[in-house]
């Protein structure tokens, strides 16, 4: 009898792990505004999720691409400058493993803009790509106007800015934050801790294998 | 009597022996953990926890024979820091590593650190051995 119950615990536990993984999905992040609509003569109380706005800038190959190239795609973004010497090469150490676990996934990519547009020309861009040992289309290191790539930082949940104190002037957050097909930040993972970074890798698959809505 | 004394000088000789010996490999374990704490806040964040460098980007320090050729030089990269074409473990480099701010007896020790981490073996390097090698910096 005890050996019965014992063994039925086993299982309950076994059963409410399973359970567990089964049911992970990601959160969203950001503002949320509900929005009230009238379907079929009935109130609908709908929530509209804080989402990356349209951009369009140009990457390590001249090309000009944006949020459009992006709409099939799960990617992760970052901000980060060529000559940065602090915490950008751990970033750069730490995304070269999800370049790695993904480059030949079609609809996963990786997206790094810089924050010094002045310094960061496209060949100065398409050399530090070279040099990550990065071709092909799975990492794209974007160029834009400097305000523009500014402000969208903040739609990422990311600071940047100019600072003459900061090392190589500028003082950014080493965050990877990955964004769903619809354009909605699903997480946010220190680029500088591997830890997190195989979180990271571990939560592309899982938002990767969820069931595609709108 | 005589052999009591010749026993007597060779213990003598042999305890000073040992307490060189101790010396410096007491002198060696100060620098190289001081310096590995010295290279996790100031050179790990490019060179990597193993030294692996990364990509073409920033060269690794894992190759001996490029340290040794450069063995007297390294305090001056450390103060100055290292720009310009450099083959290193058969790859090119072109980058620019920055002065690393860190004061003569911090050189020595993470000089001495990475001289001896990473499958190098490239001994002590003391405060006045750098004393020494920043006068010939140009
Ligand atoms: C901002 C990134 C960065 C930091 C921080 C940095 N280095 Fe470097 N290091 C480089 C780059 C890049 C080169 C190659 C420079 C070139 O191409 O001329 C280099 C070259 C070297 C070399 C020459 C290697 C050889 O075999 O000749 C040594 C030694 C070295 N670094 C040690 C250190 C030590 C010790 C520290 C910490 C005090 C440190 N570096 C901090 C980027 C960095």
């Amino acid at each position: 009898m005890r050996k019965l119950t014992g063994g039925l615990i086993l299982l309950l536990l076994l059963g409410a792990c399973k359970f567990n993984g089964d049911k992970k999905t990601l959160p969203i992040y950001g503002n949320r505004t509900p929005v009230t609509k009238t379907v079929n003569g009935q109130q609908v109380t709908d929530t509209v999720y804080q989402s990356i706005p349209a951009f369009k800038f140009v990457n390590q190959y001249g090309d000009s691409v944006g949020s459009k190239n992006l709409q099939h795609d799960i990617y992760v973004a970052d901000f980060f400058f060529t000559s940065c010497p602090s915490i950008c090469p751990i970033m750069q150490r730490n995304m070269l493993a999800v370049y790695n676990a993904y480059k030949d996934t079609a609809d996963i990519k990786i997206i790094s803009y810089t924050i010094d547009p002045k310094h960061d020309t496209v060949p100065v861009l398409k050399k530090y790509a070279d040099k990550l040992g990065i071709s092909g289309n799975s990492w794209w290191f974007l160029l834009g106007d400097k305000d523009t790539v500014y402000q969208l930082a903040n739609s990422y949940l990311v600071n940047v800015g100019e600072d003459k104190t900061a090392p190589g002037g500028y003082m950014h957050q080493g965050y990877f934050i990955l964004i769903d097909k619809q354009q909605h930040v699903r997480g946010s993972y220190d680029g500088t801790d591997p830890k997190q970074v195989d979180q990271l890798i571990a939560d592309i698959k899982t938002l990767k294998a969820e069931p595609v809505s709108k | 009597m005589k052999t009591g004394i010749i026993a007597c000088i060779c213990f003598l000789l042999l305890a000073l022996i040992y307490s060189c010996q101790s010396d410096t490999s007491i002198e060696f374990k100060q620098y190289y953990s001081a310096g590995s704490l010295v290279y996790q806040s100031h050179c790990q964040n490019c060179h990597g926890a193993k030294g692996e460098g990364l990509a073409a980007l920033i060269p690794p320090l894992t190759d001996t024979s490029s340290l040794k050729k450069h063995q007297t030089k390294l305090p001056c990269i450390m103060q100055n820091g290292l720009k310009g074409k450099t083959t290193i473990a058969g790859k090119d480099f072109d980058g620019a590593m920055p002065a690393a701010g860190l004061t003569p007896i911090e050189i020595a020790q993470v000089v001495t650190y990475v001289g001896n981490s990473f499958g190098n073996k490239l001994g002590v390097v003391t405060g006045d051995d750098v004393g020494v090698a920043l006068r010939k910096c140009n």
